[in-house]
C-alpha cells in the first residue's frame, strides 16, 4: 500500500517503464498524445469529495492500491465461455487484463467493409482513422482518469463502419480481468467511428474471472456520423473488490441517433460518465441506465447531453434498484445552449431502495439558455409500492415473488427497450435471480 | 367457513372496528352495508391481511384455521379473495403475468401441478368470457390505466380465475353503469355454489337485485347495529342510515 501522494508519482514512474517497452511504438505520433498527457496527469489531483462533480464519491480505496498494467496472459476458452452472449457471440472481440486476445475474437457474416479489431493493430498500421479521431472527444486537460488513459494509450477495442453500411448484427466485446492475485490496471481504449448512413449495435461487456482487487479506468469514444444509427450497451460486471472508471465520450453529426444502455452491477466503487454532443442539427439521444447494487458498493453515474445546436432531442431515463449499505449518485445534466432552439430534452431517474441503509443523491440539472425549447426532468427515490405489495400477495403471490415482480416491472421499460434479445433475457435473468430468492 | 368474534381493529392508534362478530356458512351471501367511514372496509381488509391495520382483539376462524395467524398470500392460498373497493396500478405487470403467477402459486401451497401456459390460456378464456372482458385487457399493466368500471371488471376475473372459497368483494358495484353491473352480477352468481360464500359490501340495493342475500348486517362505526334478510336492505335504501343510530344506542346499551 502506499500514500495517497505518492500514488501519482507511482503512475508518473510506470509511464517511463512503460514507454521503454514500446520500442519502436514510441516513433507513432499517438506518443506525442501520450507524452501531453502524462503532463496533464502530472499537473492534475485525484479528486476528492470537495470536487464537485465527485462530492459523493470518496475514491480514497482506490488511491490506496499501487496498481501495475495487466500482463498478458492466455486463457482457456472454458474460462471465457460463460460470459458470452448466445446467439449473438459470431463476431466478438476479447480482451484479457487490457490486452487484444485474437485466440477468441472472431466475426462472420460482417460485410467486408467493416473488420473490428484491436487499437494496438491500429496503431501498429498506422491507421488515419486513429490519428484523426483519438483523444479528440475525451479531453484530458480536466479529468485526470482520462489523462491517465490517454498516457497509457495502448490498446482496445476498435471498430470503424464506412459510409452507407447497415451492419445487422451486434459486436460483442468482452473485457475480462484475471488478476491472478495481482493488483492489476486494465485500461481498455475504445474507439468507435461510424460512417454517414450507416447502423451498427455494440455490446461492451467487463467481468472478471476472479475476486482480486483490481482497477479498470476505460475511455471510450463514438462519432455517429451524419445520419447513422448507433446502438450502444455497456453491462458493467466487475468483481466486487474492483474499481471501475468509465468515460464516453459520443460526438453526434447531422440527424445521427444514438442510443445508449449504461448497465451497472458489478465494482467495489464505479464512476461512470456518458456525455453526449450534439455538434449538428436533427440528432437524437436515448441515454439509459440501469443499476443494480448490493452489499456496500458505490456507483455514481454521471451524464452529459450538450444541445449545442437546434432541433435535437435527447431522453435519459436510468433506474437504480439499491439493497443493503449501498450507495448511488444520479447526476445528469442537459445543457441547451443559446442557439439550440426547438430543442427537446426529457430526463429521469427513479430509484428504488430495498434496505434501511441503502442511499442514493441524485441531482437531474437542467441547463436552459434557449427560449424556444421543450425540456423536463425528474428524479425519485423511494420504496417498493406497498400498496401494490399487499395486492399482489392478496392473489396468493408470497412476499419474496411479488417483491421480485415489482422490481422486474420498476426495472422494465429500461429492460424491454433492450433490442438485443440475448441480452435483454440475460439481464431478465440476472433480475430473477438476485431478487426471486426461490430460485436462486 | 368463517367466524369473526369479537374483533377490534386499530389503524395509527385509532380503532376502528370495535367488537365484530359474524358467522358465515358455506353456501351463503352476506351484505354489509353502512354510511361511509363505518369500517366495511377496514373489515374486509383486515380479512385479507393487511398488516397496518392492527388486531388488538378478537379472533378470527376460517374453515377451523386460524385467519389471523396467516400471511396475506397464505389466506389467499386457502381460498380467500378480496376484490378491492380501490384496485391498485401496477405499472409493469401485466395482467396475464398477475394471473397465472397467482394461480400457480396457489397451485403449488396445495400440491398441484403448475399449468403450463396452454392449460392456462383455456382456462382464463373461458373466465374472460364470463365477465365480458376484452382481449386487449389481458396484455396490458395490471389496471393502468383502466376506466373504473374496467378495473372492477378486473377484479372479477381475478375472481373467477382464482376460485376462491370466501370472497370478499368492497364496493365491487360502485361507479358501475347497469351493463358493467349486471356483468359483475352475473360473473358472482355464475361462481355460487354451496361450497363457496361471498361477503358483498356495497351502498345500493340494486346489485342486491342480482345477487340475492342471505343476510344484511349493517354497520356502524365500528360495530353491527342491526342484521337481517334481503328486506333490511330495502328498509335502508328508503330511511338511509340515521334511524339505526338509536338501534345503536340499543346495542351498546
Ligand atoms: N390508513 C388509515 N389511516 C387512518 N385512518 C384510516 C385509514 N384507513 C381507514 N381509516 C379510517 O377508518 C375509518 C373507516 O374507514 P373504512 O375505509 O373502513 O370505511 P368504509 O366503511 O369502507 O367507508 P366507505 O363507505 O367510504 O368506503 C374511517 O374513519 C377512515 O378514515
Ligand atoms: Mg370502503
Amino acid at each position: 500500500m502506499s500514500q495517497i501522494p505518492d500514488i501519482k508519482k507511482w503512475y508518473i514512474s510506470n509511464f517511463e517503464t512503460f514507454e521503454n517497452s514500446l520500442n519502436g511504438g514510441s516513433l507513432k505520433p499517438i506518443h506525442q498524445v501520450r507524452k501531453e498527457a502524462i503532463a496533464d496527469f502530472s499537473k492534475l489531483n485525484f479528486p476528492t469529495t470537495h470536487d464537485e462533480d465527485w462530492r459523493f464519491t470518496n475514491i480514497t480505496p482506490l488511491l490506496k492500491h499501487d496498481f501495475i498494467s495487466g500482463e498478458r496472459i492466455k486463457l482457456k476458452h472454458k474460462e471465457i465461455k460463460n460470459f458470452l452472449f448466445k446467439k449473438i457471440s459470431d463476431n466478438l472481440l476479447v480482451f484479457v487484463n487490457g490486452h487484444y486476445a485474437p485466440e477468441f475474437s472472431k466475426s462472420k457474416n460482417l460485410p467486408e467493409e467493416i473488420k473490428p479489431g484491436s487499437l494496438a493493430d491500429e496503431i501498429e498500421k498506422g491507421s488515419e482513422i486513429v490519428d484523426k479521431y483519438l483523444g479528440k472527444y475525451a479531453n484530458c486537460k480536466t479529468q485526470i482518469f482520462t489523462a491517465l488513459s490517454t498516457a497509457f494509450t495502448q490498446d482496445g477495442a476498435f471498430i470503424y463502419v464506412p459510409d452507407n453500411l447497415i451492419v445487422d448484427v451486434p459486436i460483442n466485446i468482452l473485457f475480462i480481468t484475471a488478476t491472478g492475485g495481482k493488483k492489476i490496471l486494465s485500461q481498455p481504449r475504445n474507439l468507435f467511428v461510424v460512417g454517414k448512413n450507416s447502423q451498427i449495435s455494440i455490446v461492451e461487456r467487463y467481468v472478471t474471472l476472479d475476486d482480486g482487487i483490481y482497477f479498470t479506468n476505460v475511455v471510450s469514444e463514438i462519432v455517429a456520423g451524419e445520419n447513422s444509427i448507433v446502438n450502444h450497451i455497456k453491462i458493467q460486471e466487475e468483481g466486487l473488490n474492483a474499481f471501475h472508471v468509465s468515460r464516453t465520450e459520443i460526438d453526434q453529426e447531422k440527424n445521427s441517433n444514438f442510443t445508449s444502455y449504461s448497465i451497472s452491477l458489478g465494482g467495489e466503487i464505479s464512476r461512470n460518465d456518458v456525455n453526449s454532443k450534439f455538434n449538428d442539427e436533427g440528432g437524437e439521444c436515448t441515454l439509459n441506465g440501469l443499476y443494480l447494487l448490493t452489499g456496500s458498493q458505490l456507483y455514481d453515474t454521471h451524464s452529459l447531453v450538450d444541445h449545442a445546436k437546434p432541433h435535437c432531442t435527447s431522453h435519459e431515463n436510468y433506474k437504480g434498484i439499491l439493497d443493503d449499505n449501498s450507495r448511488g449518485v444520479f447526476n445528469g445534466k442537459v445543457i441547451v445552449r443559446k442557439d439550440a432552439q426547438k430543442t427537446n430534452a426529457f430526463q429521469e431517474n427513479k430509484n428504488i431502495i430495498l434496505s434501511d441503509n441503502a442511499l442514493v443523491d441524485t441531482k437531474p440539472q437542467l441547463e436552459i439558455f434557449a427560449d424556444d425549447v421543450k425540456c423536463s426532468h425528474g428524479a425519485t427515490v423511494g420504496q417498493l409500492d406497498e400498496d401494490s405489495l399487499f395486492y399482489l400477495k392478496s392473489r396468493g403471490i408470497g412476499e419474496d415473488k411479488a417483491r421480485s415482480i415489482l422490481i422486474h416491472a420498476f426495472a422494465s421499460d429500461v429492460i424491454k427497450s433492450i433490442k438485443i434479445e440475448p441480452v435483454k433475457n440475460y439481464l431478465e435473468e440476472i433480475l430473477e435471480r438476485r431478487f426471486n430468492k426461490e430460485i436462486s | 367457513m368463517l367466524e369473526i368474534k369479537n374483533l377490534h381493529a386499530s389503524i395509527e392508534g385509532k380503532e376502528i372496528l370495535k367488537g365484530i362478530s359474524l358467522k358465515i356458512n358455506a353456501g351463503e351471501v352476506h351484505a354489509i352495508m353502512g354510511p361511509n367511514g363505518s369500517g366495511k372496509s377496514t373489515l374486509a381488509q383486515v380479512l385479507a391481511g393487511r398488516k397496518e391495520y392492527v388486531v388488538t382483539s378478537g379472533e378470527v376462524l376460517f374453515e377451523g384455521k386460524n385467519l389471523l395467524d396467516l400471511s396475506p398470500e397464505d389466506r389467499a392460498r386457502e381460498g380467500i379473495f378480496l376484490a378491492f373497493q380501490y384496485p391498485v396500478e401496477i405499472p409493469g405487470v401485466s395482467n396475464t403475468n398477475l394471473l397465472k403467477t397467482a394461480i400457480n402459486e396457489i397451485r403449488k401451497y396445495r400440491g398441484e401441478e403448475q399449468l403450463d401456459a396452454m392449460e392456462f390460456l383455456t382456462i382464463l378464456k373461458k373466465k374472460m368470457k364470463l365477465v365480458e372482458m376484452d382481449q386487449s385487457l389481458l396484455s396490458r399493466a395490471v389496471n393502468e390505466g383502466f376506466s373504473g368500471g374496467e378495473k372492477k371488471r378486473n377484479e372479477i376475473l381475478q375472481m373467477a380465475v382464482l376460485e376462491p372459497k370466501l370472497s370478499i368483494l368492497d364496493e365491487t358495484d360502485s361507479g358501475l353503469d347497469i351493463d358493467a353491473l349486471r356483468v359483475v352480477a352475473n360473473g358472482v352468481t355464475k361462481l355460487r355454489s354451496k361450497d363457496t360464500a361471498s361477503i358483498v359490501v356495497t351502498h345500493y340495493q340494486r346489485l342486491l337485485n342480482y345477487i340475492i342475500p342471505d343476510f344484511v348486517h349493517v354497520l356502524y362505526n365500528g360495530r353491527i347495529v342491526k342484521s337481517g334478510t334481503k328486506e333490511l336492505a330495502f328498509e335502508l335504501e328508503e330511511k338511509g342510515y340515521d334511524w339505526l343510530k338509536d338501534q345503536k344506542e340499543l346495542v351498546e346499551g
